[in-house]
């Protein structure tokens, strides 16, 4: 399994040198490595199906928990065929999609980044390892939503995915570290086995917090569903992939994989359900009322992913076993309506169902593909998408709380689904021509995945017991284990359930007749922002940007004094602090036996102090803080530290010789800080020094840890073979500090260099 | 400004200086010294030279440009740290040679490493000597 995920990646830097080698027949090469995997997948089926999951380990960071561990069970293996299965068909499709474009190579790329993090999601057994694959592909969303890079939208819907789900991100792993710790374990496999502890441990509110913030983000729910229908600046086969098959399910993916350890509680199943429920009447009423096809279709994507989140809170086990089609039919139809829009779009430039109609006889392929998943979507039996219809009526059914309004919203939602499926799917390629549009024709590339992906939905209806043996009750049997069989059936016979679904296509058949009564409603305010979701990010977005402003003016303000004058202040308060709350006064003991070289030293070194801050002129002022320089040499060699004096004075001397160069070039020495600065200086410089003789004397009169001491002193010799202590701390126990020090040296210089050297000349600055 | 006694000074004390260098590098590691002191030696070696002959004459001599010395310091630095690595020990943990060396005594990485900080600080000292003294 690593080797599935690691190939895709190794695919993808692939990509680009492969594209310009083979042009427009990489598509169908790269689309055999991501179906070879689909198959590899569904032959683990039958093995699943008995209940053996298959699990792979390796090591990655052991000493902290985060290693890559496999772990498919039914959902994993459910989804791990839905991203490789459609991820082949999306890439046959953007071949023709992208046909002749050259630098085409970058699309591929970047759609085989997102197939590797996506399928190391869904088969992620460790937490760390999840959340990686999980970045992954909101970075990758962001680049595939921003590919048309010159367009000014595409790049701010990008940046508004990416901080949505980014920032959920960040959510999610503190509720990913607090649930490990909760749980005692960072497998995802250990933490569902691990029963009630999770629930009943004080870290709880904080996991739910944080890994359904992510899932909310992730899979649009509101309020945060405003990114997706923005996300559709994204080409195609993006839309069809990312946003509406595979990597906005994530989110929910996950809440199901967590469901066994984390939803037994009210506070969960109502979050969830609630949120899921508005998500989806939301979505589908959006849906209804936009008129761009590709908005229409995010919206309703929306309203979907609402839908299954509320099967989760729902949580009875029919529910979990509808979440299950659900996924399946709506990957099916979904993603082929979102190829036959974009191929619409791309042949005929235009994605405003009000324009669109009479198609057919110039696209008969596609038009039976649009035809068959919008009928999918509707709910007519002999599709797919009736048999998720009744499965998730079915579960609303034997909710325990609340039956009644879920199945409300659920038939209202899927009401306003017909007229969408109509408006998107059947009337372009049936309904009256409307404006004469130029059409081209397709190639035929772009016909082969929306007419398998439709089909597959026409033909999955006749093959439910292999589907819900192989695929569907595992998957429902990883969340929710194994107590009864349901079994997945076409045809239930004449009950409620086919009642509701009768209703259904009969509300939605009037909604679609009055809906363009409505047509004014897509302009208003409202549709534009349901209840301000968009207006807060934006407003919150203004605010970071103006506290970055402020505070880039404010603390970086570009000098060098006001810097030091900033850091030297914070650390004398914080250090002084502590050292006045901790300090233990009664200890300090002070003594005055000066011997006489000692009390001669301490008079040249105030001496000189005295001589510098009164200085009139530069040179003084050198010469000042050079007696002042080799005086504390003096001190360090009295103390016995003779690596310390001979540091010091190579300083020292270094010192005088960058003054020397740079004397004659500095402006005339004047004052021209006014006294109150100079005050202001005075008492900063004092408390400075005050704390820093404080520290000195609190440290000496502790007693030494003798310990540390001995410990250095013979392991030098011992271990390193050196009797300097300093010397081999700093080349042998702590060279990995040292290597940082020097680090930073070589960093310094090379900013010194390029203060001095790298400037533009000064007669040239006009011009530049 | 060039003075006569100034150059013919550092004729003699420049070679004693590089060599004193080299002498508290190597012996940093039982006595007091080490690359740190023996860089700033060597590095006040060439900026002794630098002020009596010229930063041009002085880059001459040191033939390679201190720039060059800050990275070829680092990597020997970090290089290192590597041969540990290979014997499945902790990244920079000291590698020893068997036998001692006559004169010098024993040699094993730290004493490598201790090269690459003496290389950094004279290629640190003397980027920032001959840019100030050029600009």
């Amino acid at each position: 399994m690593l080797l599935a995920v690691c190939s895709i990646f190794a695919l993808s830097i692939a990509a680009p040198f492969l594209h310009r080698i083979a042009k427009d027949y990489c598509a169908p090469l790269l689309a055999l490595l991501p179906g070879s995997i689909c198959f590899y997948f569904i032959s683990l089926a039958p093995r699943i199906a008995e209940g053996k999951p298959v699990e792979e380990k390796w090591e990655w960071v052991p000493s902290l928990g985060a290693n890559l561990t496999f772990y498919v069970e039914g959902l994993s293996l459910l989804f791990a065929i839905l991203v490789t299965g459609i991820g082949t068909l999306i890439v046959i499709y953007a071949g023709g999609y992208f046909k002749g474009d050259a630098a085409s190579g970058r699309f591929y790329s970047l759609l085989l980044l997102f197939m590797g993090a996506m399928l190391g999601i869904v088969i992620s057994d460790n937490l760390f390892a999840l959340f990686v694959f999980w970045e992954l592909t909101s970075i990758s969303s962001y680049l595939l939503i921003g590919y048309n890079h010159k367009d000014e939208e595409s790049r701010s819907s990008a940046l508004q995915a990416l901080i949505v789900t980014g920032g959920g991100g960040l959510a999610l792993l503190a509720g990913f570290v607090l649930l490990g710790m909760a749980a005692g374990s960072f497998e995802i496999s250990a933490i569902n086995q691990s029963g009630p502890e999770v629930v009943h441990h004080s870290l709880y509110p904080l996991v739910v917090i944080g890994v359904l913030v992510g899932a909310f983000t992730k899979s649009a729910q509101f309020p945060f569903h405003f990114w997706l229908p923005n996300a559709m600046a994204a080409p195609a086969p993006v839309s069809a992939y990312l946003h509406s098959a595979t990597m906005v399910k994530a989110g929910v993916f996950l809440l199901a994989r967590l469901h066994p350890s984390i939803a037994d509680t009210p506070v969960f199943v109502w979050t969830v359900s609630i949120v899921g429920a508005m998500t989806m009447l939301l979505g589908a009423v959006m849906g209804a009322i936009s008129t761009d096809m590709k908005r229409m279709l995010a919206y309703t994507t929306v309203s979907i992913l609402g839908c299954l989140t509320l099967l989760l809170g729902v949580g009875v086990e029919s529910a979990l076993f509808a979440f299950g089609v659900l996924v399946l039919a709506h990957a099916l139809y979904k993603g082929t309506l979102f190829l036959v829009a974009g191929t619409v779009e791309k042949l005929s430039g235009e994605r405003n169902v009000k324009h669109l109609g009479g198609l057919f006889s110039r696209l008969p392929a596609l038009g039976i593909a649009g035809s068959l998943a919008a009928m999918s979507m509707i709910g007519v039996p002999l599709f797919f998408g009736f048999v998720a219809k009744e499965a998730i009526y079915e579960a609303a059914l034997k909710a325990t709380n609340m039956s009644g309004l879920w199945i409300a919203a659920m038939v209202v939602s899927s009401a306003l689904f017909v007229a969408v499926a109509i408006l998107v799917g059947i009337k372009p390629f049936f309904g009256p021509e409307v404006r004469e549009l130029t059409v081209k024709k397709a190639p035929a590339l772009m016909l082969v995945g929306p007419l398998m992906l439709s089909v597959l939905g026409f033909a999955f209806f006749f093959l439910p017991d292999l589907l819900g043996k192989y695929l569907i009750h595992p998957s429902s049997a990883a969340v929710i284990g194994d107590a009864n069989i349901i079994v997945l059936k076409s045809w239930h016979g004449l009950n409620a359930v086919l009642g509701l679904s009768v209703l259904t296509i009969a509300i939605g058949i009037v909604i679609y007749r009055f809906l363009p009564k409505l047509g004014s409603v897509s302009e208003s305010s409202f549709a534009k922002d349901p209840f301000g979701a968009i207006s807060v990010y934006e407003r919150s977005l203004a605010g970071v940007l103006r506290f970055g402003q402020w505070q880039a003016s404010t603390l970086q303000n570009g000098y060098l004094r006001k810097y030091i004058l900033l850091t030297i202040c914070v650390t004398t308060a914080f250090a002084g602090i502590v050292f006045i709350l901790h300090t233990n006064w009664k200890s300090l003991h002070l003594t005055f036996d000066l011997r006489v070289h000692e009390a001669a030293l301490i008079i040249v070194m105030v001496a000189a102090v005295a001589i510098l801050v009164r200085a009139s002129s530069r040179l003084t002022a050198i010469v000042a803080l050079g007696v002042l320089g080799y005086a504390v040499a003096l001190v360090f060699m009295l103390y016995g530290a003779p690596d310390l004096t001979m540091t010091q004075l190579c300083i020292e001397t270094l010192s005088v010789v960058l003054f020397v160069f740079v004397l004659y070039r500095l402006p005339q020495f004047i004052r021209l800080s006014r006294r109150r600065t100079r005050l202001r200086d005075a008492i900063v410089a004092s408390c400075v020094g005050a704390l820093m003789a404080c520290l000195v004397l609190v440290a000496s009169s502790e007693p030494a840890d003798s310990h540390l001491r001995q410990y250095y002193s013979t392991k030098a010799y011992e271990e390193a073979f050196g009797r300097n202590v300093v010397n081999v701390i700093l080349v042998d126990f702590r060279a990995l500090d040292t290597l940082g020090e020097i680090t930073v040296l070589a960093v310094a210089a090379i900013g010194v260099f390029a203060l001095l050297k790298l400037r533009p000349p000064a007669d040239t600055e006009g011009a530049a | 400004m060039k003075s006569i006694i100034l150059s013919s000074a550092t004729r003699l004390l420049m070679p004693l200086m590089l060599l004193f260098s080299l002498f508290a590098f190597f012996r940093g590691h039982n006595e007091p010294g080490g690359g740190f002191i023996g860089g700033l030696i060597a590095a006040s070696a060439f900026s002794l030279y630098a002020v009596a002959e010229g930063v041009e004459q002085a880059r001459r001599v040191l033939r390679i440009d201190p720039r060059t010395l800050l990275g070829i310091g680092l990597l020997v630095g970090l290089i290192s740290g590597l041969p540990s690595v290979f014997k499945s020990k902790a990244f920079m943990t000291g590698v020893w040679m068997e036998q001692t060396i006559p004169g010098l005594g024993k040699a094993g990485t730290p004493l490598l490493f201790d090269l690459g900080v003496f290389l950094v600080v004279v290629g640190f000292v003397l980027t920032v000597v001959f840019s100030l003294a050029e600009s």
